[in-house]
Parts: C-alpha cells; structure tokens; sequence
C-alpha cells in the first residue's frame, strides 16, 4: 500500500511536470511543422511570460488588489500579451527576414535571438533568483497518519486542469477553426497555400504568437509551482521542451503532449527509484533510443521526400 | 629594408606606448575577483563591499609603503570557464595580488594560472580543502575549511540525537565536498544516514526529491549548496507536507533564501564564521560601512576586508611587493585583522578558524543556537 502511495506521488509529480513541459513543446513543434526550423529563443520566450506574471502580481500587491482569481487572470493576460507580442516580434525581426534561406540561417539567428533575450533580461530584471509568491497554497493527504501521505496540492490540480483546457482549446482550434484550418494547409505546403489565397505570413505570426501564449501560461504556472525565477531557467525548460517535442514526432501536436508526458513521468520515476542525478541521463537516453529505432519520434508521420 | 626598420621603429612605438601607463603608475593593483552577476551575486556584493572598503581606508591612511592600492574588479559569475577568463585577465592586467575568487569551483581552476605567473591569491570564502592541497606557494585564504565545517554541522546534527538523516549536495566541488564532510563524521558517530544523494544545480522541479525524503521518513536533511536550490527545496517540502528540519553550511545562509522559501526558511540551521561586526573591537568598522550604506553583517564582508589588509601588510612586513616575499612575510607572520588573529600553516589555511551554528529565522534574520 505504501508503495503505491509513494509511486502514485511520483507519477502525479512527474505528469504536473510533464504537463507543463507539453505546453512548452507545442510551441517548438507549431513551428517547426510550419516553417520547418526550430526556435531556440522560445525557452525565453516562457521565461518572459514567468516573469511579466510575477511583475503583474507584484504590481497588483502594491495596489491593494488581493482577490485570488483576479489576480491571477489579470497576471495571466499581461504574461500572455507580452509573451505574445514579443514572440510575433521575434519571428519579424529574427526570422522573417531569413526564411527560405539555408536551413542553418534561421537556426543560428535563433540562437543568436535567445541569447539577446536571456542577457536583455539580466539586465532588466538583474540575475538574481526572484521569489515567486505562493498564491496557491494547501491540497489533500491521502495515506494513513503514519504510513507515507500521498499528498496532491491545489497548484498541482491547478496546472492539470489548465494545460487540459488549453490543450483542448488548442486542438480545436487548429481542427475546427479557419486558421487552423489555413494552418494545416501552410504546413502540408507553404508555397501552394500561398498559391490559393492563404495569407502565409499572417498565418506563420500566429503560429507564433499561439506557441508563446501557451508559453506564458506554462510560465505562471511553474512560476508558481517551483517558487522561484531567473533569467536563466527558460533555457533549460525550453531544452526539456525540446526534447518532449523530438520524443513525440517534431511538427505533431498530440505528438508534442504525448513526449512532455513521457519525458515528465521518466524524471520523476528516475529521481523517485534511482536518483536525482541520474535524471537528466535517463530522459535524454530516452530521446536517443527514440531517434534511433524511431527517427520520426513516437507520432510523427515520416517525411515524404517531395521531388 | 629601410621601410621595415621604419615600421618596426613603429611597432616598438606603439608597444612601449601602450606598456607605459602601466609601469609608469605608482600603485599596487589589487584584483578582486568574484561573482558580480549570477545565481550567487549576493556573496560577491559581500566581498567586494569588504575590499573596497579595506582598499578606501588603507589608502586614507598613505596606503602601502607610499604606494596607494588600486582594485581592478573583475566577474566570474561563480563559473569555472569564466573564473579561468578572467583571471588571465588579471595576468594582461599585470596584477600581482588577488582577493578572490568565491566559489571553491572557480577559485581551483584560477589558482592554477595564479600560482603560475606569480600571483598571490587569498581566497575570502573559498572552503574546499582540494585548493590548498596542492603545495601551492601562492595560495591562502582567510576562511577555514570544509574539514573543519562539516565536523561542526554534524556535531551539531548529532547533538540532536537524529534518528535518520538525509544528506543532498549539488554535486559541485563546494557542495559534494561539505556534504561528503558532514557524512563521514556522522557515519563515525553511527548516525543512520539514509539518503546521500546529487542534484543538479539550477534545477526547479525537486518534487521527485521532497517525496522521496518523505518516503525515508527523516527528520534531518543536510543540504551542502547554494541557497537558489535549498530555498525552492524547502518551499516544495513545505507544500507537501515533509516534517524534517534542514540543516546547510555557509553557502545557504543569506536573505534572499527568504525571498525563495518565505515562511519555510523557519527553523533552518546554518554553520556559519561567527558574526564578526559583532565583536566588540569591530564597532568602528562596522560603522565605516554603515555610514557607506553598506551590510556589514554577510559571512564573507570581513574575510574579504581582512584579505586586502593581509595583503598590504604582507608586503609591509616584506618590503617588497613581489608576491613569493610576501607569501614568506604572511606564513612567518602573526596578524590582528578584524576576523581575529591569523597565523598561516604551510599549506597556506589558517591556522584556526572557527564556525558557529545558527538558527534562520522567516524574517532573514539569525539566532546563535548553542
């Protein structure tokens, strides 16, 4: 009974993480099935989100604002505006100017746009670690009193239930919606979409701006779940989301969620039954026996070479 | 062949006008290395607030043999590669005296390149034994060692009669060092050490490792680190309920765990040097850096003030500012610093060096525990 207890704690902390290494990878995978590259600089991307949050809440505190659900949905709208915006600018600036160009070039202006992010909010924000107030406290035991507890809390439920509705959201949009639908188009191919009316750019800034809002989501999400920020945590939660994304099949959104699942569930089951040092060489292992039996990643639709 | 002489004329021009300036200054530069930015910028606030202050009031009073000091202050964000950059930097900059670098992970690397081109390097925080073991000529510091903090934590720990104790580090020279210190004296006095376990420094999730404590049922966990990683562990046990208390060494004890942690930092234990702005003779420094605006009160603010004025009267007590004279002058002598008197050993660690447990309070504040 115990041992179930405590592999049923584990599992849930690997799915809240999981979940929001999911939300994270939607927004590699949207790009990288539209315009086929990849944008490191979206780890900053979340990263901006997370800390506009923590701005937002800071600011509403000096105002006096304390109610719960306003506070969080006025942080949640400012972290997903400015995330938003700054991920539609970034494809302006960064990637528009250089698309149809050698695959390496958008690559390295993207490095080139996560290091300019990382630094820009070194010095906006200074490098220190940012305390994240806990706005979301308490949960439920489970368990006898002295037998192990399970214990679930409010912000683990918190971050099930968003990513479930964003996900859903997500899925019909891009199902049920005319961009989705132009989407969908764009990704199976650009130039004919182009041919037949779809406005290609508008659709590929909205690709954007749809990854970074979910981003800033998963930014105030964590934010609040781990306690604390710093300019650098976007590069690694955006390497993990990388991951998630490759694991499940680049450019799949099911694909996307399935890999952040997984890459969740495998770090908090090594960490639980091996160790916490192995973690890290246990999810990316994973990733390159996945590359290697399954190149396409678990859900992804091998590439038809188009001649 | 004229044309040449010409341009080689030019060159040595150029060369002798750009090594002018320096040779020509009469001051003794003093590179202060440390992390300025980074996860751990607190501690490199401390340390540059204490030698500047050393540097102003030494040079208020005809600084060195008459020549003034001068800080070169350089940033290594407590990162090996660049603790390696910038102390080459010190090299082009001709520096011959370092108080630096902080963490024990880039002090090792850059003591290589100092003890190499001849510099002498007193580290104000450094606690790893590996630094000094090396026989180094050129190499102190004015801190003790994790072999004599390590011994005190667990002490303490034992004194508690623990039942089952956690130890987790982060895996870095500093960390799995003093964590590996603090095991060896437990397992000595039979404590039953459940758990010895790595994280990974800049990691956020630590749910994993909170309900695996809570699965080892213990009541003391040893966390040798820094505070960006305790303070989150802390706040994640907090929200699920683990009932154990935290112990840390220095590295843990600073206020912004309280910004990361909050109200979970309570209770905390930390093995820090005795708070030296209390002592008595220290008021009116304390004062001096008070009327700057400045916290007197962080653990590495008098190592580091101490580190500059061992410095000048090294080379006082030398007559000479060649570093290998002064190493001599500071392992012969005997100095009153405001750290208390120092002696050196051969190795270049102080002869004695005390740490005193204290309890952390929510508000950022400190209690010596007995």
């Amino acid at each position: 009974m115990q041992d179930l207890l405590y592999f049923c704690q584990q599992l849930i902390n690997g799915l809240t993480i999981g979940s929001t290494y999911a939300l994270i990878a939607i927004g590699y995978t949207m790009v990288y099935g539209i315009i086929g590259m990849i944008n490191f600089a979206h780890g900053e991307i979340y990263m901006i989100g997370a800390y506009t949050a923590l701005i937002a809440i800071t600011g509403l505190a000096t105002l006096g604002i304390a109610w719960l659900p306003l506070v969080l949905l006025i942080a949640l709208i400012c972290a997903v505006i400015v995330s938003s915006s700054m991920g539609w600018a970034v494809e302006r600036v960064a990637y528009r100017p250089v698309r149809g160009r050698h695959r390496l070039i958008p690559l390295i202006s993207a490095i080139g746009m996560s290091i300019f992010l990382q630094n820009y909010v070194h010095l906006a924000q200074g490098s220190r670690n940012i305390g994240f107030p806990a706005l979301i406290e308490g949960g439920f035991q489970f368990g006898g009193d002295d037998s192990f507890q399970m214990s679930v809390s409010w912000i683990q439920i918190t971050i099930f239930v968003t990513t479930f509705i964003c996900m859903t959201a997500l899925s019909l949009f891009i199902s049920r919606s005319r961009i989705g639908r132009a989407c969908r188009a764009v990704s199976q191919d650009l130039g004919m979409a182009n041919l037949l009316g779809i406005d290609t750019n508008r659709i590929i800034s909205a690709t954007f701006v749809i990854g970074a809002a979910l981003a800033a989501v998963a930014g105030l999400l964590l934010g609040m779940y781990y306690g604390s920020v710093d300019p650098l945590f976007g590069f690694i939660a955006g390497l993990k989301a990388f991951t998630a994304a490759v694991l499940g099949g680049i450019g799949s959104i099911p694909g996307a969620m399935l890999g952040g699942l997984i890459l969740g569930i495998a770090e908090a089951m090594t960490s639980g039954y091996l160790s916490g040092e192995y973690k890290d060489v246990i999810s990316f292992s994973l990733l390159i026996l996945i590359l290697l039996f399954k190149p396409t990643g678990l859900l992804g639709k091998p590439e038809v070479e188009k001649i | 062949m004229i044309k040449n002489f010409t341009k080689l004329a030019l060159a040595s021009g150029i060369a002798a006008a750009i090594a002018l300036p320096s040779s020509a200054l009469a001051e003794i530069q003093i590179g202060i290395a440390g992390p300025m930015t980074g996860p751990v910028a607190q501690y490199g606030d401390m340390q540059f607030a204490g030698a500047r202050m050393a540097i102003e009031q030494i040079n208020a009073e005809g600084g060195v043999n008459g020549e003034m000091l001068e800080a070169v202050e350089v940033d290594d964000v407590c990162d090996p590669k660049q603790a390696v950059t910038v102390a080459n930097r010190l090299v082009n900059e001709g520096v011959s005296f370092v108080v630096g670098h902080l963490c024990s992970s880039s002090t090792q690397p850059a003591s290589d390149i100092y003890e190499d081109e001849g510099i002498l390097m007193i580290t104000p925080a450094s606690t790893s034994p590996a630094i000094t073991e090396r026989g180094y000529d050129l190499v102190f510091r004015t801190i003790g060692l994790d072999s004599m903090q390590g011994p005190v934590a667990a002490n303490h720990l034992i004194s508690l009669d623990p039942q089952r104790v956690a130890i987790v580090h982060d895996k870095q020279q500093y960390g799995e060092g003093i964590a590996t210190a603090v095991r060896d004296t437990l397992e000595d006095a039979d404590v039953n050490v459940v758990m010895f376990e790595g994280i990974t420094a800049g990691d956020k999730d630590f749910s994993s490792l909170v309900t695996k404590l809570k699965q080892a049922d213990v009541d003391y966990v040893y966390y040798g680190g820094y505070h960006p990683e305790l303070g989150l562990i802390l706040r994640q046990a907090r929200q699920a309920d683990l009932d154990a208390t935290f112990m840390g060494p220095e590295g843990v004890g600073n206020k912004d765990i309280n910004t990361i942690a909050g109200d979970a930092a309570e209770g905390l234990l930390v093995t820090l040097p005795p708070s030296f702005d209390q002592k008595a003779e220290n008021q009116a420094l304390v004062q001096a850096f008070q009327e700057k605006g400045e916290d007197p009160s962080g653990p590495f603010v008098l190592t580091s003030y101490t580190a500059v004025q061992l410095i000048a009267e090294g080379i006082e007590a030398a007559g000479s500012t060649d570093p290998f004279e002064v190493a001599e002058a500071l392992r012969e002598g005997t100095f009153e610093t405001p750290i208390g008197t120092v002696s050196y050993d051969d190795k270049g660690d102080m002869e004695s060096f005390e740490f005193v447990v204290y309890e952390w309070h929510a508000d950022g504040s400190k209690t010596p525990v007995n």
